[in-house]
């Protein structure tokens, strides 16, 4: 990196900064409301947090921009395995938290690796996928090595447990191999085989896994137990109606009806607050922030930013897919942050930098 | 042989139209969730809202403190004290059983679950907190306290309690308080699940004015149950207090008249129906029933033989023995078949039919006119009285007297007695009325029965002219502040026309009774007042008629019921009484020395008469400094 180009100033993609800012202001917004005690305790430390996560995202972000995208096709090999080492570094000395290892103390920060793991295995994949597909596309002996790619950072994170991060990257993988041009029958078999793996899954599943399993299907089998989540959620999210019962005014999330209020239903917390309206808007940056991802991945001067820019686009979108449909029952609670608003230093540094690495693909294809 | 492939599957698959699919599948979804969203946001906000609020919002009933009861000079006999109660809401816990497991190692209870249980089983509303285990002492509150945070769903309620100062003084009078049945909770408007209503006694018939009205809170709640602040609070209005007309010294005085022996005593205002006194032994104490009796006292109650929740007083019924020769007198002078001359030869019985009717006096009264009939209680001298009036006769006057009917007292569950005629016997035997049966009803035997409160109303209209008051035993209602709310002023129920002359005569007997020579009743005299009275000693076994049995040879449970009414002084009087101890032999050593230490306190009291309520009583002249001239052994 040398002096800065006066283009990169330029032709900076302020939309996607912008919408980026916007996600993270609203991030704020509801972890401060996740937390307040009234107007007479004192602002909690979680929301300082939040807003030094943000600091230090932007960095990455604007850092991003002035970093040729291009070269990370040469780190992505040694990122992935430095992320493969922390993953198996949290199943060794992880940090435990509600059952799970999910952290690595760093001292300052309690580092979750698999946040990272999924920007590197997006790296790693379109690293793989960057040259053309042959006549008929990606075929079944071409999968191999993407199929372990994906396996392996897979396996260390059911492992810890965290089944949404796992669901997560095979979704991300699989979207990439589609947009990368995989065959079509090809597509339809390993679609097949997804399915008759399903047993197989349920067989290795920890007993919580599939509690939450049964309970989404039927939150009200047991409402004080595992479909207590799904049920208090539903809840907090209806009972904001239209407009939502105001800024600080949400009864389940301040009274702790809310679970993982914070990070993995931090959406029910500001629905409450804002209702359908705020709903709304905030579905609709995320339909900025995708458009614009999708926007970006067609315009791309290379395949390598084309493919990079759909696979970030992906992460964006499965993680707002899962979450949401989550916290309105429509799918299992698997732990998933909700991008660029869930609370947590590693999952907001991780996106805005990958936020960073989309605006740096839209701001070079004028530069080569 | 040749395959061939689709044109797409020859292709090389381009990105753009990847993406454009990928974004087909994402408008998918998104639309999916976003129709999710107006689903819960808009359609079923209105159910969902309803769900958060009952998740953060508790009603709680703020049970009114129940007005005091006070004697008559406003002493307190009932209070109200503050209980702490556990209380668990089911769905506020996160494990039951184990919240049961600790709270009972926590309070040494062990009968948490079949309380819950029970709570359910009687339809309890959700998140209505449960009761588990009144009245903690001292270390299970601080238990309690200390371990709040492992027990979510478990707190604290402090409840006002039902006490009664006293025990068993006065208890058939007061009454108790229970928990209000489903069956109640069905017809009574105004109560909910765990209220505490009057149940027996002045608590029951002054309800409406004890309970007040209750209160609520809306507190809103975390997920674990904590509260965490008032939202909304309707205060509670303490209930009305009511002031009775007994006096807590007399009261004591009766109380230990009747000891530990079964019987009852009442003593009444003749001049305005206010019951001073008003004890039934054996007693109960109604602090037992607060918060809910325990099935083994229950049944402890229910079993006695000698039936401790009987108010005697208004229910027993007993044969009024020889305490009904006033009845006959006032019937005979009345009717002028009996005149105060008229005279009759007692020889220890009497031939009547083909038996002979004895006297209690085996030896004979010799010849004797009324007064010293009534004095010597000559069975024989009433044999002839009651034959020359007739039952029809008779009755016609204990009717009159107010025998045969309830009083009226506003306590529930009153007995009539028995005053038997010749209709009645028809009616009630489908049988004529043999002359010599009416001999018996004569000195009281026989189907003659009565309750101590009419033998005592009987005593008040000798007392005082003929003229029957309520029985009445609330002067007055009070709220809270002190301010009246309603005053119960006498009510007269009948005024009889009786002939001054005649009363005045049967006064003077009453007091020979009493103070005179050969008088039945010595014991009940007292030094300053003339006291006038009459004893009655009632078989209790049904012994042939008129064949009385020496009481030696009587076992305790066939020993005569002793009887005494009384008043007191004798010019203007002022305090009537009745008593009668079961069991106790003869009324002039059972019943009187009892009733002549009521007396006696009472007038240590109000040496110059009640300071009663501005109404009808006449005002009474001081007490003659001569009185005990008139005693004459």
């Amino acid at each position: 990196m040398a002096a800065i180009d006066r283009r990169l100033v330029l032709h900076f993609d302020w939309t996607l900064f912008g919408l980026s800012l916007c996600l993270a202001a609203i991030g704020v917004v509801s972890v401060l409301s996740a937390t307040y005690q009234g107007p007479h305790h004192a602002l909690d430390p979680l929301v300082i947090h939040q807003l030094t996560w943000i600091a230090i995202g932007m960095l990455f972000m604007v850092g991003a921009v002035f970093f040729d995208y291009r070269v990370l096709g040469a780190y992505a090999y040694p990122l992935y395995a430095v992320t493969l080492g922390l993953l198996a570094a949290v199943a060794v000395a992880g940090h435990s938290t509600g059952g799970s290892r999910r952290w690595i103390n760093l001292g300052v920060i309690h580092l979750e690796p698999s946040e990272l793991a999924k920007l590197a295995l997006v790296l790693v994949l379109v690293r793989y996928l960057r040259e053309e597909p042959p006549k008929g596309g990606w075929r079944l002996q071409h999968m191999i090595v993407p199929g372990l790619l994906m396996a392996v950072p897979v396996g260390l994170v059911l492992k810890q447990p965290d089944l949404g991060t796992a669901l997560t990257m095979v979704l991300i993988t699989a979207t990439l191999l589609f947009v990368g041009g995989l065959n079509w029958r090809t597509l339809t078999v390993l679609a097949m085989a997804a399915v008759l793996a399903a047993p197989v899954a349920w067989h290795y599943m920890k007993p919580y896994q599939r509690e939450r399993l049964v309970s989404f299907l039927d939150p009200h089998s047991d409402p004080l137990g595992s479909g207590y989540h799904i049920i208090q959620s539903e809840i907090a999210i209806g009972s904001g109606g239209e407009l939502g019962k105001g800024f600080l005014k949400g009864t389940q999330a301040r009274l702790n009806f809310l679970p993982e209020q914070t990070t993995d239903f931090i959406f029910a917390v500001f629905a409450e607050e804002f209702g359908f309206a705020g709903s709304m808007l905030l579905m609709g940056l995320y339909v900025l922030v995708i458009a614009r991802g999708v926007w970006v991945a067609r315009h791309a001067r290379d395949r390598f930013g084309a493919l990079l820019a759909g696979g970030i686009t992906a992460m964006v979108f499965w993680q707002v897919a899962i979450n949401m449909g989550m916290a309105t029952g429509m799918l299992p609670v698997v732990g998933i942050p909700l991008p660029l608003v869930s609370y947590g230093g590693s999952s907001l540094i991780a996106m805005m930098a990958a936020m960073g690495v989309l605006i740096s693909i839209n701001t070079r294809r004028y530069l080569f | 042989m040749k395959f061939r492939s689709s044109r797409k599957d020859q292709a090389v698959p381009r990105l753009e139209l990847r993406m454009a699919g990928l974004s087909v599948l994402i408008a998918v979804v998104l639309t999916i969730i976003a129709g999710r969203l107006y689903y819960l946001q808009v359609v079923q906000h209105q159910s969902l809202a309803e769900l958060a609020d009952r998740n953060r919002i508790r009603l709680r009933r703020l049970p009114a403190l129940r007005g005091l009861v006070f004697d008559r000079h406003h002493r307190p006999l009932v209070d109200t004290v503050p209980s702490f109660d556990a209380v668990v809401v089911p769905e506020d816990t996160e494990d039951l059983s184990d919240t049961i497991e600790r709270l009972e190692k926590l309070l040494g209870g062990s009968n948490i679950a079949v309380r819950l249980q029970q709570a359910e089983d009687d339809e309890r509303p959700a998140y209505e907190p449960i009761t588990v285990e009144e009245h903690l002492n001292w270390n299970q509150v601080v238990a309690l306290e200390t371990h709040q945070l492992e027990l979510p769903g478990v707190s604290l309620q402090v409840t006002p309690r039902r006490h009664y100062l006293y025990g068993e003084m006065a208890a058939h009078l007061l009454g108790y308080v229970g928990e209000v049945t489903r069956n109640d909770l069905r017809h009574l408007v105004g109560y909910e699940n765990g209220d505490q209503i009057g149940k027996f006694g002045l608590e029951r018939g002054w309800e409406n004015f004890l309970r007040g009205g209750a209160g609520g809170q809306e507190i809103e709640v975390d997920a674990v149950g904590r509260r965490l602040r008032l939202l909304r609070e309707i205060p509670e209005q303490p209930g009305d207090g009511v002031v009775l007309t007994i006096d807590f010294d007399v009261q004591q005085a009766a109380e230990q008249a009747l000891g530990p022996q079964s019987g009852a005593l009442i003593a009444i205002d003749p001049n305005t129906g206010y019951i001073i006194a008003m004890a039934s032994h054996p007693a109960f104490d109604p602090n037992i029933f607060t918060g809910g009796i325990s099935p083994a006292n229950w049944r402890r109650l229910m079993t006695d033989p000698s039936h401790p929740l009987e108010n005697r007083v208004i229910q027993g019924i007993y044969a009024p023995g020889s305490t009904f020769k006033i009845v006959d007198s006032i019937a005979g002078l009345q009717d002028h078949t009996l005149t105060p001359s008229t005279t009759y030869n007692c020889p220890g019985g009497m031939w009547y039919g083909n038996r002979e009717y004895r006297c209690w006096r085996k030896q004979g009264h010799g010849t004797l006119s009324l007064h010293r009939a009534i004095v010597e209680s000559c069975d024989v001298y009433f044999y002839q009285v009651g034959e020359r009036l007739g039952v029809d006769r008779i009755a016609e006057w204990a009717h009159a007297l107010g025998l045969g009917y309830k009083t009226g007292i506003d306590l529930a569950n009153e007995k009539t007695g028995i005053i038997p005629s010749s209709e009645w016997k028809r009616k009630r035997y489908g049988e004529r009325w043999y002359p010599a049966e009416t001999l018996s009803v004569a000195i009281g035997q026989g189907y003659v029965s009565v309750t101590p409160i009419q033998m005592a109303q009987v005593a008040a209209e000798v007392a005082n002219g003929g003229i029957r008051y309520k029985p009445q035993f609330v002067k007055e209602v009070i709220a809270p502040d002190g301010s009246p709310v309603q005053s119960y002023p006498p009510v007269v129920e009948r005024r009889l026309p009786l002939n001054p002359v005649d009363l005045d005569f049967i006064r003077d007997a009453m007091c020979d009774v009493v103070n005179g020579p050969g008088g039945t009743a010595h014991k009940a005299a007292l030094p300053n007042i003339v006291v006038c009275g009459k004893t009655g000693t009632a078989q209790v076994v049904a012994e042939k008629q008129g064949v009385r049995i020496d009481e030696k040879n009587m076992s305790a449970a066939e020993r005569d019921n002793g009887w005494f009414i009384a008043f007191a002084p004798k010019d203007h009087p002022r305090i009537a009484v009745a008593a009668i101890i079961e069991h106790g032999g003869h009324g002039g050593s059972a019943a009187a020395p009892g009733v002549r230490d009521v007396l006696e306190k009472f007038f240590a009291l109000y040496p110059a008469g009640l300071p009663t309520t501005p109404s009808a009583a006449p005002a009474h002249p001081q007490i003659q400094a001569d009185a005990s001239d008139q005693r004459e052994d």
